[in-house]
């Protein structure tokens, strides 16, 4: 096994150790729904106009949960320094945290959509869209907590500091995810705006490692 | 003979500060290095410089073989057992055979218990056999024996000794008295 994938079992490990990770984003997603269709009221032509928009509104505060975490443990009991020290470079470390973080937020985040997007009587024209954004668009979020989490590293309020840094940098992704749904839902191509999601992630794909292992370089030093 | 690491001119700081340096040191196979002075002297900075962590004021580092760096903290997560995550360091930096078993290091008993409930001392332990690979001819080690009982000390000495036997070298950064024969020691503070 390559010490990538080492690093990325080693976190997954961690984060089944205490399931709540994965629980929590889920059940934080179910959560800003539910608020969402209280606040909007019953009216399912309401709920399901605005269903696209607040699925990925949720997912996307549910991603932000367990960022601010994603260095600072291995930061604080001194695994960062041995990673740096280690045979990956910085930037590998980088792309393995974030994966691993993606595994266990991501994954049932893209799970747990349909059945959020029912729940604001989303027509199921559109769930296939959802999911196929929702697989393109989440990794995105996990990259970009990368740059953030390794930025806030050492702060104080490095949560809310992460949510400052990467809330504006998802945005594209928010927009693109939530039109190519609502683009399905109206009987419109949904592939170009799907493009573009795959476009923002190949972007972060390649850009965002170098910039978190940037920072991460910073918190060794 | 190519020494495992050589260090010219080295000049240390921190905040602005000046520490140490500069500074001419090398350490060939079979070397010792230990690294004394005052609070405050740049043992720990010298040592991340040389483990590559910082960059050093003035001066160069030159490598020449692979390392381990023990540092003030101890990279042991509580939430996994003794044995996984001695595991973890030894898949992740590819060690296989050459890494030691934990009985080197006197936790063989303790291998299938969550770290968290491990003691400092026995943490201390669990990194030093994250860091004693055979298979990395440089160890450089900042204050091993931090929380050591008086056996566990004695089991790193030999341990040192006989990774010195094999060709290796070794720095360590230390207050405490530590028998390294024939050993070389550079005392901060006075450079």
């Amino acid at each position: 096994m390559t010490p990538f994938l080492v690093l990325i079992r080693r976190d997954l490990a961690l984060s089944l150790r205490q399931a709540a990770d994965a629980l929590v984003a889920v059940m934080f997603a179910v959560l800003v729904v539910v608020l969402f269709a209280f606040g909007v009221g019953p009216e399912a032509n309401v709920l399901s106009r605005i269903s696209a928009g607040v699925v990925w509104v949720a997912a996307l505060l549910a991603a932000m949960l367990s960022l601010d975490r994603l260095f600072q443990a291995d930061h604080d009991d001194g695994s960062l320094e041995q990673l740096a020290l280690g045979p990956l470079p910085l930037w590998s470390v980088a792309l393995a945290k974030a994966t691993a973080h993606w595994l266990v937020t991501g994954v049932p985040l893209i799970v747990a959509a349909p059945v959020l997007a029912l729940m604001l009587a989303m027509p199921p024209d559109g769930l296939a869209t959802l999911l196929a954004a929702m697989i393109l668009g989440t990794p995105c979020f996990s990259l970009l907590g990368a740059i953030g989490a390794a930025l806030v590293l050492g702060a104080r309020r490095g949560g809310v500091l992460v949510a400052f840094l990467v809330l504006p940098l998802a945005i594209p992704v928010l927009i693109f995810g939530t039109a190519a749904t609502e683009a399905a839902l109206t009987g419109l191509e949904a592939a170009p705006h799907l493009m573009l999601l795959g476009a923002c992630l190949l972007a972060t794909l390649a850009l965002a490692p170098a910039a978190a292992a940037a920072a991460l370089r910073q918190a060794v030093g | 003979m190519t020494a495992l690491l050589e260090v010219q001119g080295l000049v240390g700081a921190r905040g602005g500060h000046h520490l140490f340096g500069p500074i001419d040191l090398s350490l060939s196979r079979g070397g010792a290095l230990l690294i004394g002075g005052a609070n405050g002297t740049g043992k720990s900075t010298l040592l991340r410089i040389l483990a590559g962590l910082l960059a050093p004021e003035a001066g160069a580092v030159r490598v020449n073989a692979a390392l381990r760096y023990l540092g003030h903290h101890d990279a042991v997560k509580p939430a996994l057992t003794v044995a996984e995550n001695l595991a973890f360091w030894q898949r992740f930096n590819g060690c296989g055979a050459s890494a030691p078993p934990l009985a080197a290091v006197g936790l063989e008993r303790l291998a299938a218990m969550p770290a968290r409930y491990l003691s400092a001392g026995q943490r201390r332990r669990l990194a030093l056999a994250r860091t004693l690979d055979a298979s990395a001819p440089i160890w450089l080690l900042d204050e091993p024996t931090n929380g050591l009982d008086a056996a566990s000390v004695t089991r790193l000495e030999a341990e040192v000794d006989r990774h010195r036997g094999a060709g290796g070298a070794v720095a360590v950064a230390t207050h405490a008295v530590l028998r390294l024969p024939e050993s070389r020691r550079l005392e901060l503070g006075r450079t």
